[in-house]
């Protein structure tokens, strides 16, 4: 068939998402992305496989999102050479993945691209690629200094911060470089990959059940998100489909890992900008959710409540009826203090205007989840692509358009209140029977994609598996997209306010340094 | 400000005055204080320091600093630089890009110090173990006091493990 939005031939995908799958040769790679583009398709994913030992060279994967559906586009490299034309100048976000795709596969985007290393720092020499069937994982490499070109801004009266790895919070590693004139940020550049721990690799030695853990520990604060996804790629490879009533108590544990997120970040803004009030409050309320979780479904965070094939713990009607009871108190709470926190001028002064990414920028570097949400890119899993539990529910998209730290404030807020209504409505209507359908094997050569619009944004896992093991599994984080826009977010802002941006996006570290 | 001041009277104190659930730690907490105070005068001073966690152990270090277990009130309190820290609270398997960065905050950190490794990766590198990226567990890379394990442990027991590091008597020279 032929896809609705571009005259290439693909194959949908078994799964719960609509994917379509396409193999197009490298010499066509730009030509692709250049007509998605002007389609206005956006880049979701990329990344790279070793397929040596299947009797071919090694593979570059595109993930772009269509209207219609998500495209998996593949294409086969030479083992010789393996270069591609590179795409950054069409899709910027590409810039990063292309770089870790070359430090972890060696596959290399051809002249005039960025070459520098990325996820690389100095643990690994620079001919030796992590994800190549044939690297030795037993050789332990010697520790070299990671020496980064590092752009460097001239002129009178500038000089640089360097901020990090370790930084004064609690808050996860990473390197970021200011450029400053007095107080005020000329330009940031983040030095990223600290946490590098080779997760992809730690899935190419499992088998399909045992991924699910690991895939709910590629980011800690969107384990719901990361399992899910991994469990209906999982299920898509296998051909399964969990049962409807799993389905609907997996939506009300995502909705809930985002309420606990929001207001955990919400409590930090207020926080960072001296209103510890509001720290106290969100973090009392958050505390509550997740004494409730650990209660209903045996996790604070509910690492590993879902699981492929269904969800470990069922919800029954009086452990569901407490769970609405507790969040129409905390409905009322959050009213107040989001009352409480539009009406103090000091709080408001700090959000206002502050970390600004305008809706054209935010679209052109592909901004995506609810920070996408604050600059007017309206896109949501939920709604975009309505598949259960979702389906019924009529999800509302909260967008905003002004793209500041206010903006952003603004988006948690609601889409607390849409989270809190969206899981009433799914306890309210909990399908009766099983909550877990019995594994299945997977195929020779079997492909599932697992999409899920988690807290922060979409995560993607792609899985190739081989018999009932990973070939290859692509876990793809939304902070990927957006880290680079941070880099923009700061122009002009006092160095001061850079925490209060950075917390008003909380970006992860660990899922997108892998 | 009406509003502001009406919520927090509404909200009153919810600090805990130990970790629940039972007595006993109750106890464990108000020794914790006596322990603080006989070790290190009138406060513990913490330095996190995240080599490499999926960040879910971070989380539950941010929810011990909730108005429920308010570790200030046993003189607990968090600094920015590893020169104004009495302990190290280490979580994560050590990536290989981070091994430098830990152990220069662990030499940075005066003596005497304590280091207590969060979760079941910094016990035993846990589902990342060691690789060509990771080095496993925090005491392959920094002698380690305490290991408190959990995925991710609750804010309960990383106060029992800083107070199991803090009563334990040892120090480093």
């Amino acid at each position: 068939m032929k896809l609705k939005e571009l005259p290439i031939e693909v194959e949908p995908l078994a799964g719960a998402m609509p994917v379509f799958r396409a193999q197009v040769s490298p010499a066509e790679v730009r030509e692709v992305c250049v007509q998605a583009r002007a389609r206005k398709a956006r880049l979701v994913a990329l990344w790279g496989s070793d397929e040596t030992g299947r009797r071919a060279g090694y593979a570059l994967h595109l993930a772009l999102a269509f209207p219609s559906g998500l495209l998996w586009l593949r294409t086969p490299l030479e083992r010789r050479d393996p270069r591609y034309p590179g795409i950054a100048d069409i899709y910027p976000a590409a810039n990063r993945m292309q770089r870790a795709c070359a430090d972890l596969v060696g596959i290399r985007p051809e002249d005039g691209a960025d070459a520098r290393k990325w996820l690389r720092h100095g643990a690994w020499p620079e001919d030796a690629f992590p994800l190549r069937k044939d690297f030795d994982t037993s050789l332990r490499h010697g520790q070299k200094p990671d020496r980064y070109p590092f752009v460097t801004v001239a002129g009178e009266g500038v000089h640089e911060i360097p901020v990090g790895p370790v930084h004064a919070g609690t808050i996860e590693p990473g390197h970021f470089r200011f450029s400053i004139v007095g107080e005020k940020i000329l330009r940031l550049e983040e030095r990223l990959g600290y946490k590098h721990k080779g997760i992809e690799k730690r899935f190419e030695a499992m088998t399909l059940e045992e991924g699910a853990k690991l895939a709910g520990r590629v980011s800690g604060d969107s384990t719901v998100a990361y399992a899910w996804a991994y469990a209906m790629a999982v299920e898509g490879a296998t051909g399964i489909e969990p049962p409807r009533r799993a389905l609907a108590i997996r939506g009300v544990l995502l909705e809930l890992e985002r309420i606990a997120n929001h207001l955990g970040d919400l409590g930090y803004l207020g926080n960072d900008v001296a209103l510890s009030f509001g720290f106290a409050q969100f973090w009392r309320l958050k505390e509550e959710l997740l004494r409730l979780d650990a209660r209903l479904f045996g996790h604070r965070y509910l690492m590993d409540a879902i699981v492929p094939g269904g969800v470990a713990r069922d919800l029954p009607r009086a452990e569901a009826e407490a769970l609405v009871q507790v969040l129409e108190a905390m409905r009322r709470e959050v009213v107040t203090l989001q009352s409480i926190y539009e009406e103090h001028a000091g709080a408001q002064d700090r959000f206002i205007m502050t970390g600004q990414v305008l809706p054209e920028l935010a679209e052109r570097m592909g901004l995506g989840g609810f920070a996408g949400r604050a600059s007017g890119v309206k896109h949501d899993l939920r709604v975009d692509y309505p598949v259960p539990p979702y389906q019924q529910l009529d999800p509302r998209m909260i967008s905003h358009t002004r793209g500041d730290v206010a903006a952003r404030v603004l988006v948690r807020f609601e889409e607390l209140f849409e989270s809190m209504r969206l899981i009433e409505a799914l306890v309210q209507e909990l399908p009766p029977g099983e909550i877990r359908s019995p594994l299945a094997k997977a195929g020779a050569g079997a492909c599932g994609v697992g999409w899920v619009e988690g807290w922060r944004g979409e995560v993607l896992i792609a899985l190739e598996a081989d018999g009932n093991r990973i070939h290859r599994l692509h876990p793809h984080d939304p902070s990927w997209q957006s880290w680079p826009l941070l880099e923009h977010a700061v122009h002009g802002n006092i160095v001061p306010d850079f925490p209060l941006i950075n917390k008003s996006f909380n970006l992860s570290y660990s899922g997108a340094d892998l | 400000m009406y509003q502001l001041l009406k919520q927090i009277v509404k909200t009153g104190i919810v600090t805990e005055p130990a970790p629940p659930p039972d007595e006993d730690l109750r106890a464990g907490a108000q020794r914790l204080g006596e322990v603080i105070l006989k070790h290190f005068g009138r406060a513990l001073a913490i330095r996190h320091v995240d080599a490499g966690s999926c960040n879910g152990c971070e989380l539950e270090i941010h929810a011990m600093n909730s108005p429920f277990n308010n570790p200030e009130q046993l003189g607990i309190r968090f600094v920015a630089s590893p020169r104004h820290a009495d302990l190290l609270l280490v979580t994560g398997p050590v990536s290989r890009n981070m091994e430098i960065a830990l152990r220069r905050t662990w030499e940075a950190t005066p003596d005497p110090k304590l280091v207590v490794a969060i979760g079941d990766c910094g016990c035993t590198g846990g589902i990342f173990g060691e690789s060509y990226a990771s080095c496993g567990r925090v005491s392959n890379v920094i002698p380690v006091d305490v290991a408190v394990p959990g995925c991710p442990p609750t804010p309960t027991a990383i106060l029992q493990g800083i107070l199991t590091a803090v009563s334990s008597g040892r120090r480093r020279p």
